[in-house]
């Protein structure tokens, strides 16, 4: 087995011999263990090792990225990624100032040395526990679970060595019944603690008696809706309506952007607040430095309903004359790293759940999460399960619904905001080509007054 | 490679080793100017093997390192399923083109220019608009041998050249975008740019529709977006074996409308998608799935074919893990109407390019649900408009089962997808 640890230190002196404005690498060893069901059947099981690197350097504003999973010639891997920056560099380069670091950051857990059996016997159970359901068609089950060390290092003299692990577990039950099929899902994750998807096996029996239960049930009829939104779900809508247009690389170089986006803005009622936060301990969006080396921060981008921050790399946050809030993240040594949310979140209100639906007439209960995507102004969010609300009580039933909203109305249409804030570890986040990216995401319940629901 | 193959026979009766290498080089514009050139290196080796019958499996990028790789795979093995097949002896593959060594010389400097040129064709015409474009070139070397004898090798070169453009005005917001790919270099932006002009042009006036049923046109663009998510699945015979594909028992049914024809094609020259042979060695072949409304056939990999009891139709795919049925390059094939004759058959309706979110639904069953992310208005005959803050609803077999007309002109969509407009005689429209 290679030890980059010894690339790293060899790494570091060869960068400092090119001449650039900045140059930063990354090594990274990994291991990645995966198993997947289909029906009752395990479908594959393996286990995967990687290790690699990259390069990215940095001249009068262009930037070049080598990666690479041969480690040889490192001096002529620094070349190419000054030169290809040079090719590209015609202005200044800015990148917020930052004292250079030198830490190692270690994960108490590390999933992928459990044993195999151990990890089989939970998802065995898990689908007996599906399997239970009458009217069952099929299922799956799609575990993997990583650990990975990466290093990083810059010519300013920076040098981190961190550790991080992840689980995700997603499962899902398709009913079928006289040519019709549908389907319900559960989602979870952790930062590689395995206790975090063991006790789950009431949440199994109740997606799959679910996904029967949507074989009689209605679609809704589309149109707008008072809709109320669970924590899971609310979670997505944070992340898919919001948190995108707050990450500054969509801005940072677009002037029209950047003038509806300023700073102050009203996007909502004074009761909302939202935040991202790596810094928090043990979510699977946690970690102690990005992946330009740079600490992770609690940033508000919400607070009483006014614009207040962004999330940015050090080139955006000097460009927009901000702070940089630690928020560049690669998904792997094969891309530089580009901001990225981590753990964003709804902050809690007063109003119960009752007090939320109890004035409702006629309204959509959307609870759980099946898919989110966003084009800036307009997204969209999608349920796993979702009931009508009738004279303000829950009702019956109905078809997945995919709710769709525009930025700048539907965030100043939220009028109620729930006390019971739940963050959601499941899925995960894809923004160009990378993904999925570790997040979590999480909300209080909340109602939208007014939002588009897609329907027959 | 034969070291892995050699060291694996050792502890199990059959093995198969895989081996991609890719060097890629995407030159990236963010608002309108050049940003970031990359190079990218990759290599990995993936074992897969049968011991005791069932199936283990490990992958590395680390390729001194065999025994792991092997100690990896056979610890697997122990929980791995029962393998139903055989892995191929040496077969004899066609000729499929997909590599081309002009793509290979293909300079940095040029495809900068390339980049360079798309920009400024499309600020041209909409000097507000701002733009990220990618340019990107990758030579990919495939390597598969196994324990029977068989083994296959190919290169494959791939050139793309995308735009996605955003127009603000106020807290309106348009995004435009076109992506082409080939084996081929693509060396002239117009053709992209054409695209995203005709996008622009089309989206200069608002206009808004009601909410009710409405006749929908799907672009091409709109038919990948909309339809093909299910069509994939539909097809997986992963999926018919499991039950759980609305038309898996209904092979050689009349399901769809008798105007649509559709299969599964990784044999046509210089596509990026097309292929020798599968991930497992399996001879590529075209393989019809819609016959004049027919279903025709599903799509097959060895394990699947055999638990099936058919054959594999060499759709057998590796994405990071072990083959499993997928589709190379989708061809819907085109009718007798064209784009003009459609639109002019509408009194109110919509155009669709562009759907949002219309995978997030229970695709399985076939139902869709978006926001029209793209799409234009139509009023007695006319393009109006672009609309916005719009959804709209459907099922694919509903849908498909009665068609208005199929456009007479396929256009590629991504360069995996090759098909016509389609014609919708009603959808669920919803609007604010």
């Amino acid at each position: 087995m290679t030890d980059i640890e010894v690339i790293g230190r060899q790494l570091a002196d060869v960068i400092k011999r090119y001449s650039a404005d900045y140059i930063e690498a990354r090594l990274e060893q990994s291991q990645r263990s995966s198993i997947t069901y289909r029906g009752r059947e395990l479908e594959s099981i393996g286990q995967a090792t990687a290790i690699g690197g990259n390069v990215r350097a940095l001249v009068r504003g262009g930037w070049g990225f080598i990666s690479f999973n041969e480690l040889g010639d490192l001096p002529g891997k620094v070349e190419l990624a000054v030169k290809q920056a040079r090719l590209v560099g015609k202005e200044e380069s800015k990148l917020a100032p930052l004292q250079p670091i030198v830490d190692i950051v270690s994960t108490a857990q590390n999933p992928t040395t459990k044993p195999l059996a151990e990890k089989k016997q939970l998802l065995d159970e898990y689908n007996e526990i599906i399997w239970r359901t009458p009217k069952l068609q099929t299922s799956t089950i799609a575990y993997s679970d990583s650990h990975k060390r990466v290093i990083f290092l810059s010519s300013a003299g920076s040098y981190i060595v961190q550790e991080r692990s992840d689980i995700n577990l997603r499962l899902s039950a398709v009913a079928a019944e006289d040519g019709k099929v549908q389907q319900a899902g559960l989602s979870i994750g952790s930062a590689g603690d395995f206790k975090a998807i063991s006790g789950l096996r009431q949440e199994v029996e109740q997606m799959a008696k679910h996904a029967v239960e949507l074989l009689s049930a209605p679609q809704v009829k589309g149109g707008e809706y008072t809709v109320v939104l669970d924590p899971v779900l609310a979670g997505v809508f944070v992340h898919e309506a919001f948190g995108h247009l707050s990450e500054a690389d969509f801005v940072y170089e677009n002037d029209r952007l950047r003038q509806i986006m300023v700073l102050g803005k009203q996007f909502g009622s004074k009761e909302l607040n939202i935040v991202d936060s790596a810094a928090i301990p043990r979510l699977r969006g946690s970690y102690k430095y990005d992946d330009e080396g740079v600490p992770a921060t609690k940033t508000y981008l919400i607070r009483e309903g006014e614009l207040v921050g962004r999330l940015h790399s050090r080139e955006t946050a000097a460009k927009m004359g901000e702070k940089p809030t630690g928020n560049a993240r690669a998904i792997n040594y094969h891309y530089p790293p580009i901001v990225r949310m981590t753990n964003t979140y709804i902050e809690p209100g007063s109003a119960s759940f009752d007090d939320i639906i109890g004035d409702i007439k006629e309204g959509v209960y959307a609870k759980n999460w099946f898919g989110g995507t966003t084009a800036m102004e307009m997204f969209t969010f999608s349920a796993g399960e979702a009931y009508m609300i009738r004279n303000g009580k829950l009702a019956e039933a109905l078809r997945p619904v995919v709710l769709s909203g525009n930025v700048f109305t539907t965030l100043n249409l939220i009028d109620a905001i729930g006390n019971d804030l739940e963050m959601n570890q499941g899925g995960g986040c894809g923004k160009g080509a990378q993904m999925p990216l570790p997040v979590s995401n999480g909300s209080p319940h909340i109602r939208i007054n007014k939002c588009l629901v897609g329907g027959r | 490679m034969e070291d892995i193959l050699a060291q694996a026979k050792r502890v199990a009766e059959e093995a198969e080793v895989f081996m991609v290498s890719s060097e890629e080089t995407p030159v990236q514009f963010e608002a309108n100017r050049l940003k970031r050139i990359q190079s990218k290196q990759s290599t990995s080796v993936a074992l897969r093997i049968i011991r005791q019958g069932r199936i283990g499996y490990a992958s590395t990028t680390e390729l001194g390192d065999t025994q792991r790789l092997v100690d990896n795979a056979v610890e697997t093995a122990r929980f791995g399923i029962q393998a139903r097949f055989e892995l191929p002896q040496k077969a004899s593959y066609p000729q499929i083109k997909v590599f081309d060594p002009d793509t290979e010389s293909i300079s940095i400097e040029k495809m900068i220019e390339l980049g360079e040129e798309l920009i400024a064709l499309v600020t041209e015409y909409t000097p507000d608009i701002v733009c990220e474009a990618m340019v990107t070139k990758d030579i990919i070397s495939l390597r598969l041998m196994n324990s029977g004898g068989g083994e296959a090798s190919y290169r494959k070169s791939i050139f793309s050249l995308s735009m996605w453009g955003s127009l603000i005005r106020g807290t309106d917001m348009l995004f435009v975008g076109e992506i082409q790919s080939s084996c081929h270099p693509i060396t002239s932006p117009q053709e992209v740019a054409g695209v995203v002009l005709h996008q622009l042009e089309l989206a200069k006036n608002r206009a808004s529709v009601p909410t009710r049923q409405l006749p929908v046109i799907l672009t091409p663009r709109g038919v990948a977006s909309a339809l093909i998510p299910s069509l994939m699945m539909a097809f997986n015979g992963k999926i018919v074996l499991e039950g759980a594909s609305p038309i898996g028992n209904r092979l050689g049914q009349p399901v769809f409308d008798p105007k649509i024809w559709l299969w599964d094609d990784p044999t046509i020259a210089y596509r990026p998608n097309s292929r020798p042979c599968d991930d497992e060695g399996i001879p590529s072949q075209r393989t019809p799935l819609i016959e004049q409304g027919t279903v025709a056939n599903f799509l097959y990999d060895l394990q699947t074919a055999a638990l099936a009891h058919t054959r594999s139709t060499g759709n057998g795919s590796r994405n990071g893990g072990l083959p499993t049925p997928s589709p190379t390059t989708l061809v819907i094939a085109p009718g007798k109407t064209t784009f003009d004759e459609m639109i002019s058959d509408i009194k109110q309706g919509l155009i669709i390019e562009q759907l949002m979110g219309a995978e997030q639904g229970n695709i399985l069953g076939g139902d869709f649900s978006g926001n029209v992310l793209l799409g234009y208005k139509v009023e007695n005959g006319k393009i109006v408009g672009r609309v916005k803050d719009t959804m709209v609803s459907g099922n694919v077999y509903q849908i498909l089962k009665e068609i208005a007309a199929i456009g007479s002109k396929p256009e590629w969509v991504g360069g995996f997808i090759l098909t016509p407009p389609i014609y919708c005689p009603r959808l669920s429209v919803a609007s604010k």
